[in-house]
Formats: structure tokens, sequence, C-alpha cells
């Protein structure tokens, strides 16, 4: 045991004196960001393509519609966010010549890949709200995307928010991906650590927890809001 | 009020509404019975286009709105209607399921005309006669207190004013279902279709939205009702129409209707019901 304690002396060293809680108050911030707003973006998209995926498909511009939406979501579940990550950076960027930071194309990417998981949650969602409701909507005048808006998403959103924080806490911890495009996520902070003191034992141990401690807290949090929303339900 | 022309509708292959022929004056109580499949309810159905007519026209205040390209959510304001499942809204409170459609539809115009104001110097230019801005008179504010007003009083006449803020699903079958007529009110429509309301309700409450509709038919409202209490077919319509397998087979005023059938399945249709 006089090893590891030796061991945690050594990291509590590099964390504190070498300035490496900076680094790992960084990678929070950007593990963060980059889920956060990877899922915001992702509800955006996730929620639109599912709109479109349940339009009745009696006329072209629907079919076309959801025609692209399918080629998007099988696009991304398709493939590893790591290739997605690495295509964009190294592929399209300079095929279009345009510059971002790896921060830049990990929310994007993020974004766009939790996109097409979220869709197909959401579409699963709306299916799941009685087609009452949009019949009451529509009977009362409102047009299909107001009655989508004012009164299908909101029940739908109730029935997956479960299923949303998943989605979230894979994000979250999808994120330690983001160092292949040069993003300094808390991975690359504890690394760095590691790389500094050459010990790499306790520095991985506390970034497990510090996942571990993110993952409890959204939990925490998504039961919360779920309480808050189950107002209209006959339980409360 | 709605005049119903050759009105046809096919599920793939399945013939269901086969040239339905029928005029709904103002103020009329139509009621509507036949066997189940009969087509009934996708009659009722197709007049607000909730099931869009495979062919026919159904001419409502002159406007033919069967015809897909007429925007029919505009028509579906004067046209309310009750559900057999209720359809309250239930992620919104008894008040707000009441005021959303008058709220979001008025500020939606009034949206409209302060856009089309804001961009009228523009388009004048492009104009011989010059156009003058319209006068907004109105607020958000000020329609959703008149809403507000209007649904506290329309649940005030029900006697379910305490029953304002809570959700539909607290709420018994006949509540609900008085509530759902109650929100098509709100619009005030010029004609209310009632889709079995009284269907999924427990025997108990099927009296307490009967009595809602009676009061409804004795202030003049226009009504298309279809359901299987003849006892309310009887008393409160001035026509009644038996349709089966997609077709009239009999209509007329319910003295006649009830007393003296002619058609044989109508007959048999009574013999079993009454």
């Amino acid at each position: 045991m006089g090893n590891l304690s030796q061991k945690i002396d050594k990291f509590i060293e590099s964390f504190i004196d070498y300035n490496g809680y900076v680094k790992v108050v960084e990678g929070l911030k950007n593990t963060l960001l980059i889920a956060v707003l990877g899922l915001v973006i992702g509800i955006v998209i996730g929620t639109l393509i599912a709109t479109v995926r349940v339009i009745p498909k009696y006329k072209r511009l629907p079919k076309v519609l959801n025609g692209i939406c399918s080629f998007y979501v099988a696009l991304f579940r398709g493939t590893p966010m790591v290739v997605q990550l690495l295509v964009v950076y190294y592929v399209l960027l300079p095929i279009l010549d345009v510059h971002f930071t790896g921060l830049q194309v990990s929310i994007l990417v993020f974004g766009l890949n939790s996109g097409a998981y979220i869709s197909e949650i959401m579409r699963g969602g709306i299916l799941s709200v009685d087609p009452g409701q949009m019949e009451g909507g529509r009977a009362v005048g409102l047009s299909f995307g107001t009655a989508m808006r004012k009164i299908v998403i909101p029940q739908a959103v109730k029935n997956i928010l479960p299923t949303m924080g998943n989605e979230f806490i894979t994000l979250i911890k999808e994120t330690s991906v983001v160092s292949f495009v040069g993003a300094a996520d808390l991975y690359v902070a504890f690394n760095y650590i590691g790389s500094s003191s050459y010990e790499f034992m306790v520095p991985y141990l506390v970034m497990a927890m510090i996942y571990i401690a993110l993952v409890l807290i959204i939990s925490l949090g998504i039961k919360l809001m779920e309480r808050s929303l189950g107002k209209s339900d006959r339980r409360h | 009020m709605i005049d119903v022309i050759n009105l046809e509708k096919q599920f793939g292959e399945n013939k269901v509404l086969n040239g339905i022929n029928v005029t709904i004056e103002k103020g009329d109580i139509m009621v509507v019975i036949g066997p189940s499949g009969s087509g009934k309810s996708t009659f009722l159905r197709c007049l607000n286009c909730m099931e869009d007519p495979t062919g026919g026209q159904i001419i409502f205040n002159g406007v033919d709105i069967a015809d897909p390209k007429v925007d029919i959510n505009i028509h579906r304001r004067h046209m309310g209607m009750v559900f057999q499942h209720f359809n309250l809204f239930n992620n919104k409170t008894v008040l707000q399921n009441i005021m959303l459609a008058p709220v979001y539809v008025q500020c939606q115009d009034l949206r409209r005309a302060k856009r089309q104001n804001f961009f009228l110097p523009f388009t004048n230019l492009f104009r011989k006669e010059k156009r003058e801005k319209a006068a907004i008179a109105t607020t958000a504010a000020k329609i959703t207190a008149q809403a507000r007003e209007n649904a506290l009083s329309l649940l005030r006449r029900i006697g379910m004013e305490d029953k304002a803020n809570v959700y539909p699903s607290t709420l018994s079958g006949g509540q609900k279902q008085r509530i759902a007529i109650v929100r098509s009110l709100a619009m005030n429509p010029d004609v209310i279709l009632f889709d079995e309301p009284t269907s999924a309700l427990d025997p108990e409450m099927v009296g307490e939205v009967l009595d809602l509709m009676k009061a409804l038919a004795a202030e003049g409202m226009t009504m298309v009702i279809v359901t299987h209490e003849m006892g309310f077919a009887r008393e409160v319509a001035n026509k009644v129409l038996f349709i089966d397998e997609g077709q009239i087979l009999e209509s007329g005023t319910p003295e006649e209707f009830f007393g003296n059938p002619k058609n044989p399945r109508l007959r048999d249709f009574l013999s079993k019901v009454l």
C-alpha cells in the first residue's frame, strides 16, 4: 500500500503544484460543452426529422423530405462517432476549405449524430401519443404543425424523457473520443497529468470517478424533471 | 349551411361511403343512426375533412371544403367537433384546453395584420391604388383576457368553474365530454359535429352530457349527431338519417322515421335497438 500512497502523492503534486487542475477544469468544461450543445442541436434536428417522418405521406414534398431524413439517419447511425469526427475534420473541412477548431467540430458532429438517434426516439414518442390528441387539435382549427408543437410534442417529450436521459449520458461518455480531432476533454487533461508524472494509475482512476459522478448527477436531474413534468398525470 | 353532394370515401379497396347527398340547414338537429360499420362515423368525419373524401363535394358556407386546395383549418374554426373519446389535450389544464384554440387563432390573425401593415409602405410602391393600414384595435393580452373571460363563463354555465385549473386526467368521463363540448363552443362555431358523444361514458353520466346537448339544441345551435341514443334522437332531432353500407336508406322527421319506417333494413334495425 505504500506504493499506492506514493502514487497518490505524486498525483496530488502534479494536480495542484503543476497546474493539473487547470487542465482538468478546462477538460470538464469542454466535455460538458460538447455533450450539452450536442444534445441541444440533436434535439432540434431530431424533433424536426421525427415530425417530417410522421407527416401523412400522400403529397410529394413529405415523401422527398422523408427520403432525405431516412438517408441522414442511416448515415449517422451507420458509422461510428470516431469515424464521423475524423471524416468531418480531416476530409470535409479541407475540401470545403473552412477552418473550425477541434472543439467546434466535436460539437457539430455530436449534434448531428445525436440528432439521428433522437429522431428515432422522438418518433417513437410521437407515435406513442394517442392519435386523438392530434385530431382534437385539428378539429378546433389548428394546423398540423401547430397541433404538433403545442399538443403532441410536449406529451411525447414527457414519454421519452428517460430515454433522452440515456442519450445524454451516452453523449457525455462518448466525448472521450474527441481527442482524435484535438479537442481537450477530460481524457486529455488526465492523460496530460499522467504523462507529466509518468504515473497513470491514479489519474485514470480519478477520471473514471468524475465520469461516474457526472452520470449520477444527470440521472438525478432527469428524475426531478420527470416528476415536475408528471403534473398532468393522474399520479401526483 | 352544409350541402353534401355525392360524397364518397374509400379506404383502399373498401368503399365506405357510396354517394351521400344531404343538406343541413341552419338550426337543424340532425341525428345519424345505423348499424356499426355502416359508415356513419366516417360520414361525420368527412364533413370536416378529418377523413379526406375521395369523391364528391361538401359545400360549407359556400365553399367546397372537400377540395384539397382549400385551407381546411380556417373552415374547421366554424365547425366544432366532439369525439367519442373526448380528446381533451392531456398536457393542458381545463381552462387552457378551452382557451388554446381561440387565443392561438386570434393571435395568428393579429400577427398577420401587423405584418401586412409593416410591409404596406413597400407593397404600396408597386400598387396603383394605395391601400390604407388596417386598424388594429386589439393586443395579445386583450385577446387572452377576453378568451379567459369567455372560457370561465362557459365553465360557469356547465357548473365546472372549480375545475378550471385541473388537468383532464382527474375528471370523470361525463365531465370530460362536457368540457370537450364547451371547448368547441369557445370557437363560436356555426355547427357542431358529435361523433358518438355518449358511447364511451358510464350509463349514469350519459344524462349530463345529453342535457347539455339538449340545452344547445334549444338555443338553436346547428348540430349533426351520430349516436345510439334513440330516445334522444326522437326527442331532440328534427331530422333523422339511417345509413347502412355507405348509403342513406331513409331520412325524415323523427315522427315518421320511428313511427312509420318504410325501409325493411331500418325496420329490422329499429326492432333490435328499441
